[in-house]
């Protein structure tokens, strides 16, 4: 062995094997058979009904990596920025800023979403405010309708803002990191060679943010692609995603762990060929986060 | 005579109730390889990043070819640095930091006042990045990346890079710093010869006098913010102007002495003829004498006499240190004395420098702690330290 203290590794690799690859295995040998009735009870048997009949759940897919990359592109927008003027600031206000940013993650991930229903619900606190400032009626009165509240939960504008809500720090934090290493020297040489303050940012900065970038791509995007409470709560059932349909087939009344596991599959497929296109743009930067 | 390029006019610089530079006045002229020298401190750097535009200096003007320029960014200063270090972008292969500054549309004013963004060619740009890579001896490099180089290529990207751009001046920061002992010498030649083919000025920081003489047409020796002395290399090692020059700028024994009358000075009770005068009779002055201009003889003839507490071999010469009277000299000489022996010295009268009294008499130019002073000289890791603690001290 090349490294004499590999087997300090040795941990995490049994942890890997049993909790990481042979659920896959198990769940590639579920999602390619299917359960048959014999004399003896029940039997698995080889199929691959599961990936054709999936064709049927095509909407969901397509919502499912819809919104997960809406929710990506709008946490890069607000997260980017964030992210730069923290990293040009002094040390305390990273300090102030950063626990800020990580405040929401002290709380519990379903009792934040479940504070964004009873902000977003048809009687909710905002409806209840725009009420009170007389911006339905207003809103009545210029388009000539009559509405009594605006309709906000069980969107998928809704489930968006969640996903944003949620995810967000996980954008900010591996680009925080990446433009704080960044050499002030590089900013400076871009400078004396003629570029002007967009032209810096242009050529030097953001190449050399991009391996944040893909790392904070990834920790949103994956997550909001399977993500089954924030759909369910926010979308209120109007918004099925992956994750909600994977969980029907195992816990809930569509029973099917073979479909929900060649669902998971395929799934994990998508999001592995996505983060590869992403690395591909990245040019083998190291710090890239893969998965 | 050539014209005057840059001149820096009652310049202070303070960061946080530290001054950094005290009223300095200086000029620098066009086509001049200039060096600013001194310990790390004493404000060379900031000087170059107020030149560059990096720095705005707290009171006083900068002036480029006549025009106040303290409020012109860098981007758009004819102005090009050579950084500490290089800061090569990473991202970029060779070419690409070479075509860096020529890719970006440069604002062009015509005569009938209207500007407008003007880009390059490609073919321009390729035929300057080429030629450029050619005086910097990087022809075939064009495609490597930055890491795959060493410390002397990237330093010669970072001067391609900032060349290719034609700028009137060219700054370096420490340009050799980070450069193994050989290669610096060769660079040195190798920056020297680039000034010259291309003709501009540069201005060159560093803590090493030794580069600072072999390289320049001016040297410009800088402490605690003051510049102490500007003029030739010649003249900066001959003719120190006081006690700090002396001992930073090659080594120097440095004594007490008074000019009795133009061309004499008393050192050690002796009387001695020097080509030194227009001091007051009597004066107290700082006398330097180096350790090449003392030659050895037989204590009978011998001017001063003294007794030799340690030798050097130094393959050119031996480094020979003789105690005179509780006062200790080095003496460079290529005959060997042997460790407590008596000996006498001759001293020619244009082997005495005679300077005024400074605030820094009495601090340097004795080698009483020679070997100390010894290991640090050769250290190059040492010698930051050892600055800046000389510079706590006072």
């Amino acid at each position: 062995m090349r490294n004499k203290r590999a087997w300090f590794a040795f941990p995490y690799v049994i942890w890997m094997a049993l909790f990481v690859v042979i659920p896959i295995l198990i769940m590639l040998v579920y999602s390619l058979t299917a359960e048959v009735e014999t004399a003896s009870g029940t039997a698995f048997e080889g199929s691959v009904e599961n990936f054709t009949g999936m064709t049927l759940y095509m909407n969901v897919f397509g919502r499912s990596f819809w919104l997960a990359l809406v929710a990506t592109v709008i946490c890069l927008l607000i997260g980017y920025p964030v992210a730069y003027l923290m990293s040009r600031e002094g040390p305390g206000f990273q300090r102030v800023a950063m626990a800020l940013i990580m405040l929401p993650m002290w709380m519990n991930f379903l009792l934040r979403t479940y504070s964004w229903m009873a902000i977003l619900e048809n009687n909710g606190l905002l409806n209840q405010l725009f009420q009170k400032l007389g911006v339905i009626s207003l809103y009545n009165r210029l388009t000539g309708s009559d509405i009594d509240h605006f309709q906000m939960i069980r969107t998928s504008g809704a489930v968006v803002l969640g996903m944003v809500y949620n995810y967000l720090p996980f954008m900010i934090l591996p680009i925080y990191t990446v433009l704080t290493k960044l050499d002030h020297r590089l900013t400076e040489a871009a400078e004396d060679l003629g570029a002007n303050a967009a032209a810096v940012f242009r050529r030097v900065t953001l190449p050399l943010s991009v391996s944040g970038i893909i790392s904070g791509v990834t920790m949103v995007f994956v997550p909001s692609v399977s993500t089954f409470a924030i759909s369910r709560l926010l979308g209120g059932g109007t918004q099925m995603m992956l994750g909600d349909l994977i969980e029907n087939q195992f816990l809930g009344g569509a029973y099917n762990p073979h479909l929900g596991a060649a669902i998971s599959m395929v799934m994990m497929v998508i999001v592995v060929i996505c983060m590869l296109v992403m690395n591909h743009f990245g040019d083998g930067e190291e710090e890239a986060v893969m998965l | 005579m050539s014209k005057e390029l840059i001149r820096l006019k009652d310049v202070t610089m303070t960061f946080d109730d530290v001054t950094v530079l005290k009223d300095i006045n200086i000029y620098f002229n066009d086509k001049e390889f200039l060096t600013l020298l001194g310990p790390s401190g004493c404000g060379k750097t900031t000087m170059l990043r107020i030149i560059g535009g990096f720095q705005t200096p707290t009171t006083g003007d900068v002036f480029f070819d006549g025009e106040r320029i303290n409020d012109v960014p860098p981007y758009r200063r004819q102005v090009n640095t050579v950084f500490q270090k290089y800061a090569l972008f990473p991202h970029l292969n060779v070419y690409e930091n070479v075509a860096f500054g020529l890719r970006i549309p440069r604002e062009t004013t015509y005569e009938n006042g209207k500007t407008e963004k003007v880009k390059l060619s490609r073919d321009e740009i390729d035929s300057r990045v080429r030629e450029m890579l050619e005086v910097v001896s990087l022809k075939g490099f064009e495609r490597r990346s930055i890491a795959s180089l060493s410390g002397g290529q990237q330093q010669r990207v970072a001067i391609a890079r900032a060349l290719v751009n034609r700028p009137k001046v060219l700054l370096l920061d420490e340009p050799l710093g980070a450069l193994d002992m050989r290669l610096r010498k060769d660079m040195q030649q190798e920056l020297k010869r680039i000034q010259q083919q291309m003709g501009i000025t540069f201005i060159n920081v560093t803590h090493d006098q030794e580069e600072a003489l072999a390289m320049s047409d001016t040297v410009v020796v800088m402490n605690e913010g003051v510049i102490q002395q500007i003029g030739t290399p010649e003249d900066i090692y001959n003719e120190p102007k006081n006690a700090f020059v002396a001992d930073f700028i090659g080594e120097s024994n440095i004594v007490d002495g008074i000019m009795r009358a133009d061309r004499v000075v008393e050192i050690f009770n002796r009387r001695f003829a020097c080509l030194d005068g227009g001091f007051e009779k009597d004066e107290p002055v700082d006398v330097v004498i180096r350790p090449e201009d003392v030659d050895i003889v037989s204590e009978a003839e011998g001017q001063l006499r003294g007794t030799v507490t340690s030798v050097t071999f130094k393959g050119v010469h031996y480094d020979t240190i003789v105690d005179f009277y509780g006062f200790k000299w080095l003496i460079q000489t290529t005959d060997y004395c042997p460790v407590g022996s008596r000996i006498g010295i001759r001293i020619d009268p244009d082997g005495f420098h005679v300077m005024k009294k400074s605030k820094y008499s009495g601090l340097y130019g004795d080698y009483s702690s020679y070997s100390e002073e010894y290991d640090e000289i050769n250290d190059p890791t040492l010698l930051d330290v050892e600055e800046e603690g000389a510079g706590d001290e006072e």
